[in-house]
């Protein structure tokens, strides 16, 4: 489902080229449950950011669904986010004036999705997410737990195959942090492929599978696929 | 926010209310012309050639233009009534008090040309205007300073040496062709002529007949004076109509000049509605780069930043459409003379001017917005 091959990321500063990403390899099967660790500065939310075709790589291949997004223009690669990929930011990025339920509703505006079906859909992920009295208030009214369980639902609401989630319970108390996580692994269980950047080690030990990077380099992947890579080497 | 509409709405309003003043001014100077009657025809001796401005100050006058040309100018057959007038100041006197007075000599035709009102006594006799007769009419403010409240019909002045005979005194009016009526002395022309000893007239006053020609009358007159003066046509026509229309262009003018000063000030709240919009973006960076990462293309974000600019400005507009007809309807108020209401054009220029401003000014926060890289935009509101 998802191939980086040879993926560099270099971003220059003054004239210095800072490596952010070196020479990654990485193959993703539909369905998986990864962490990304690694310290402050090791490439993991470049990755993230990559693999959620918010960025695009200096070099290299990324096939997103069998689809090559390496030259893919603007306009495509916001389609494939918006009905593909489903977003979960530490600090929750909910907009400050709509309400829980029309943050929910965001991406399916913006798909231009009917009103109808926009509403059936949030009320039923707000119920999903324990939220649905809280459908009409906006972020500054809820707890940090909640106004994740709105990002999450938010996430959801275009029915992804992948959800990407950068320091998910990072802003949140271990409770609220707790819920949070295993509302992310049922939507795993559910098929969706789950990748999680965390600095918490209990909570990257949760995923299936873990990979480490260091200085924009994978050097460990505790289930990465040999025969691909051996595939990968031969091609 | 509030700062936008209010620039907006203040040049909307701006907009309409100078123009409303504008076309007020004009309308009101046409209802004055009007009501001089708008079928006057003035002929001026000289050959300079002028649409309606003043009589030209510098130019030739090969011949005079004298009482016989003025009196063959009424053979002319759109002419319905002629008054041959001559103009100049002398000193006007009754016992020990003198003053110099403005001295118009004309003929009795010129009460109706100019509705010339009569409080006491009568004005000119019809008859032979090359008759010169001792006869004077006091404008109202004359016979007081003269007579006080002392009757003057049938009393004697003297105009210069010469002994006069009051025969009327002039109703209270207003100026007209730069003179006070109220101060003047009205004389029969042929006796006006004797005064200056001049065989000049200074303006031959006439009305067009009903129904008659006006570009053909004019024709007829520079016939006339042609056929007089050896084939000279050295007369000025000046018509009503011709001065209207001078006035209509002068205030048209004006009244675009003012709505272009107005309209800058739609340029300004344009400026603005910039500066707001392009701190707004940077304020809302982080949720650029979260519509980003749900899914919206350059296309969507370009467009809500548009028509947020678009809204601010169709606010603005709006308000200001209210304030100015309402500004106009005080000026109404105020001023009932002044019939100030703006055009058709400066309203909806007014409005299309605000609401382009806003778009054209709200383009770049727009533009800049759509095209934040949407990691960096994520990144800068963490």
């Amino acid at each position: 489902m998802i191939e980086l091959t040879d993926i560099s990321r270099h971003f220059t500063m003054g004239d210095q080229t800072v490596r952010a990403l070196d020479q990654i390899n990485l193959t993703i099967n539909p369905g998986e449950y990864i962490s990304l660790m690694g310290p402050s500065g090791s490439g993991k939310s470049t990755l993230l950011n990559l693999i959620g075709l918010l960025d695009t790589a200096s070099s290299g291949r990324y096939l997103f669904d069998r689809q090559d997004t390496t030259d893919m223009t603007d306009h495509k690669l916001a389609e494939l986010r918006g009905r593909h990929i489903g977003f979960v930011f530490q600090s929750f990025h909910l907009i400050p004036r709509l309400s829980a339920a029309d943050n929910v509703m965001m991406p399916m505006t913006l798909a231009g999705i009917d009103i109808a079906q926009r509403r059936e859909r949030v009320t039923k992920l707000l119920q999903r997410f324990g939220i649905a009295d809280r459908a009409d208030h906006r972020p500054s009214e809820l707890s940090g737990g909640q106004r994740q369980r709105v990002a999450i639902a938010r996430a959801m609401v275009m029915q992804p195959s992948l959800i990407l989630a950068d320091e998910p319970t990072g802003n949140l108390d271990q409770r609220s942090g707790k819920e949070v996580v295993e509302q992310l692994e049922a939507l795993n269980r559910d098929g969706i492929t789950l990748i999680v950047v965390t600095h918490d080690d209990d909570l990257g030990q949760r995923a299936q599978r873990q990979i480490k990077l260091v200085d924009g380099q994978i050097v460990s992947d505790s289930g990465a696929s040999e025969p691909m890579g051996i595939d990968h080497l031969l091609a | 926010m509030i700062l936008i509409l209010a620039a907006t709405a203040t040049g909307v309003a701006a907009v309409i209310v100078l123009t409303a003043l504008g076309n007020g001014a004009r309308q009101f100077v046409v209802n004055q012309f009007s009501s001089m009657g708008s079928n006057l025809v003035i002929a001026l001796p000289g050959r300079n050639e002028t649409t309606g401005g003043p009589p030209p100050m510098f130019g030739s006058t090969p011949r005079d233009l004298t009482l016989n040309d003025a009196l063959a100018l009424k053979s002319a057959a759109g002419v319905a009534r002629l008054s041959p007038v001559v103009i100049g100041t002398g000193p006007v006197s009754r016992g020990s008090m003198s003053r110099d007075t403005p001295i118009v000599g004309t003929t009795a035709e010129l009460q109706r040309i100019r509705d010339l009102e009569v409080a006491q006594g009568k004005f000119l006799p019809a008859g032979d205007p090359r008759r010169a007769v001792a006869v004077a009419l006091l404008g109202h403010t004359l016979k007081q300073e003269i007579f006080g409240d002392a009757v003057a019909v049938g009393e004697w002045i003297r105009i210069q040496d010469r002994r006069f005979r009051v025969i009327g005194v002039l109703q209270e009016q207003g100026n007209s062709f730069d003179l006070d009526w109220n101060e003047i002395v009205v004389v029969p022309v042929a006796t006006a002529q004797q005064l200056f000893n001049t065989q000049t007239i200074f303006r031959v006053l006439m009305t067009q007949r009903e129904g008659s020609d006006l570009p053909e009358l004019k024709q007829e007159l520079h016939r006339i004076i042609a056929q007089r003066h050896d084939g000279e046509d050295d007369i000025t026509i000046l018509s009503q109509d011709s001065l209207m229309k001078t006035f209509d262009k002068v205030f048209n003018a004006l009244t675009m000049a003012l709505a272009a000063i107005a309209g800058v000030s739609l340029i300004v709240a344009g400026i603005l509605i910039m500066n707001v919009m392009l701190v707004s973006v940077s304020q809302r960076t982080g949720e650029v780069g979260l519509l980003k990462a749900l899914g919206a293309t350059k296309r969507q974000i370009l467009l809500l930043f548009l028509n947020e600019a678009l809204l601010l400005s169709l606010g603005g507009a709006i308000v200001g459409l209210l304030l100015g007809i309402t500004g106009s309807a005080l000026v109404r108020q105020l001023y009932p003379t002044i019939p100030a209401y703006a055009p058709e054009w400066a309203i909806f220029g007014g409005v299309s001017i605000a609401l382009s401003s806003g778009l054209l000014f709200g383009w770049l926060p727009a533009r800049r917005a759509a095209e934040l890289d949407p990691v960096i935009a994520l990144m800068g509101s963490k």
